[in-house]
């Protein structure tokens, strides 16, 4: 069973406007995750309208912070704070902003890698 | 303004099945505010891609769930077959959907039951969860679990189903049906379930969508994203979604029992229309570089998928998105304003799954 599939690439500094953007738009956030690469963390978002699936694809160095979108889409915190306590992603001008108390590991970031915070 | 006091609420509590905790700020019985929180059973399934092929990962997110057990293999291998370029028999692609709408019935059905055990109903808690093992016997009858159930495979399913066992699963849906339409009529008509579902928990169409909610919490506000609606397979079936406009804790749950029923017809549907041939193809080589976003309509709502290849044997990563998860912010929003002592029930109708949610 196929689905469509629609992968963009967006800068960080893009990412509120477009979130805003598409939400005007009648967009729905489908979720936000996170990968480990090398030097870099690349956020996928995903967005739905029509049952058609939008997902944007931004690198984001390791200690680059970048905006929420909670502004936008008040639910995103539950992913934002998850990939910050998992990837150590910095989401700033959050609405809803759990400090790192979101998960609780025993490791902290620990999908960050040791490669990954060797290169800090 | 009455006294401002805060009241946590679990992450151990009676109504709840896993733990979350609320932060509940009540001014005198009312909730003004809850925080959720979450992060007590995370188990960090998703990282062991690191050290499982791409065939073995699919007993891992399995594992993600024991009720949507089912669906978390799907969703998962229908990824891994879309990166791979993997062309599914017809006949796998069918009964994975009359797999996955019995997994719909008995996570339902056990919904149903935790309600009803919740209001302190327990005779009807037992009666949904006694019609359950009748699912769960065709689940073992057919592959040897009654739980995780093992059933898909990259490349189809783990094993054909004989036509006595087809017959069989079609009479058990057909024995099944009446008791579950009495027993949602009880859930209907019940004078003191409906005092604790009508008008309880009310979220609007326009915050359900505001706050992008899924499955039976969105569809009992009038909101229709049930991949379902969009999928060839269960469109050339018949299938239509449920939809109820109240947006309250009835409506949610009239969602379920409508979906019962659905369910029961389109597994039949499914059996009686079963294509010959093939039930599984072999898969060669390994995942590509690329990735692929896959989603499919879990029982409590969209999960979403994504899978990322390097070229060798194990992906770079495996991401779920459980219904849960993105159903947390529409419950916050119908608590605000309800009595503490509803709390509990508006907790139970988004059906929360935490160690989905968690992974």
């Amino acid at each position: 069973m196929n689905q469509d599939q629609n992968f963009e690439v967006l800068s960080p500094e893009a990412v509120p406007e477009t979130a805003a953007r598409l939400k005007s738009e009648g967009y729905r956030m489908v979720q936000i995750c996170a990968i480990t690469m090398e030097g870099a963390s690349e956020l996928v978002y995903s967005f739905d309208k029509d049952q058609k699936l939008l997902n944007l694809k931004v690198t984001v160095p390791f200690g680059t912070p970048v905006k929420s979108i909670t502004p936008s889409y008040w639910a995103a915190f539950v992913y934002e704070n998850e990939i910050h306590d998992l990837f150590d992603v910095e989401f700033t001008d959050s609405e809803l902003d759990y400090k790192g108390n979101f998960f609780r590991v025993s490791t902290k970031t620990p999908w960050k890698g040791p490669e990954a915070k060797g290169a800090e | 303004m009455g006294k401002r006091t805060i009241v946590p609420f679990g992450p151990q509590h009676p109504a709840l099945p896993e733990p979350i905790h609320l932060d509940l700020e009540l001014e005198d019985e009312t909730v003004v505010r809850a925080v959720p929180s979450i992060g007590y059973v995370h188990r960090g399934l998703e990282k062991l891609v690191e050290q499982r092929d791409y065939q073995q990962m699919t007993y891992i997110m399995e594992r993600v769930c024991g009720i949507c057990s089912f669906g978390h293999g799907w969703g998962y291998v229908g990824a891994v077959e879309g990166l791979m370029k993997v062309e599914v028999p017809e006949r796998a692609e069918t009964l994975r959907l009359v797999f996955h709408e019995l997994s719909r019935v008995h996570s339902h059905l056990l919904w149903l039951g935790l309600l009803a055990d919740g209001m302190g109903f327990d005779s009807l808690f037992m009666q949904c969860w006694r019609i359950r093992e009748r699912v769960l016997d065709i689940f073992e009858s057919v592959t040897g679990g009654r739980v995780i159930v093992s059933f898909c495979r990259v490349g189809g399913v783990q094993c054909d189903v004989t036509p006595e066992q087809v017959a069989k699963i079609i009479s058990v849906c057909d024995e099944i049906e009446d008791e579950i339409r009495k027993t949602g009529l009880v859930f209907i008509n019940d004078t003191s379930v409906k005092n604790r579902l009508r008008g309880i928990g009310y979220i609007s169409k326009e915050d359900a969508m505001e706050l992008c909610a899924v499955g039976p919490t969105a569809r009992g506000s009038g909101v229709n994203n049930d991949v379902r609606d969009f999928t060839p397979s269960y469109k050339a079936l018949g299938f239509e979604p449920v939809l109820y406009d109240e947006g309250d804790c009835l409506a949610r749950c009239r969602v379920r029992i409508d979906e019962l029923m659905q369910s029961l017809d389109l597994i039949r549907n499914g059996l009686r229309n079963l294509p010959e041939g093939e039930w599984r193809v072999p898969v060669k080589g390994n995942p590509p570089e690329g990735e692929y976003a896959f989603r499919i309509e879990q029982p409590r709502g969209e999960a979403f998928y994504y899978v990322k290849g390097n070229g060798t044997k194990n992906l770079d990563r495996a991401r779920v998105r459980t219904p849960t998860n993105i159903n947390i912010p529409a419950m916050v929003r119908m608590l605000q304003g309800c009595s503490l002592q509803d709390v509990s029930m508006i907790v139970i109708t988004i059906d929360p799954c935490i160690s989905c949610t968690e992974r």
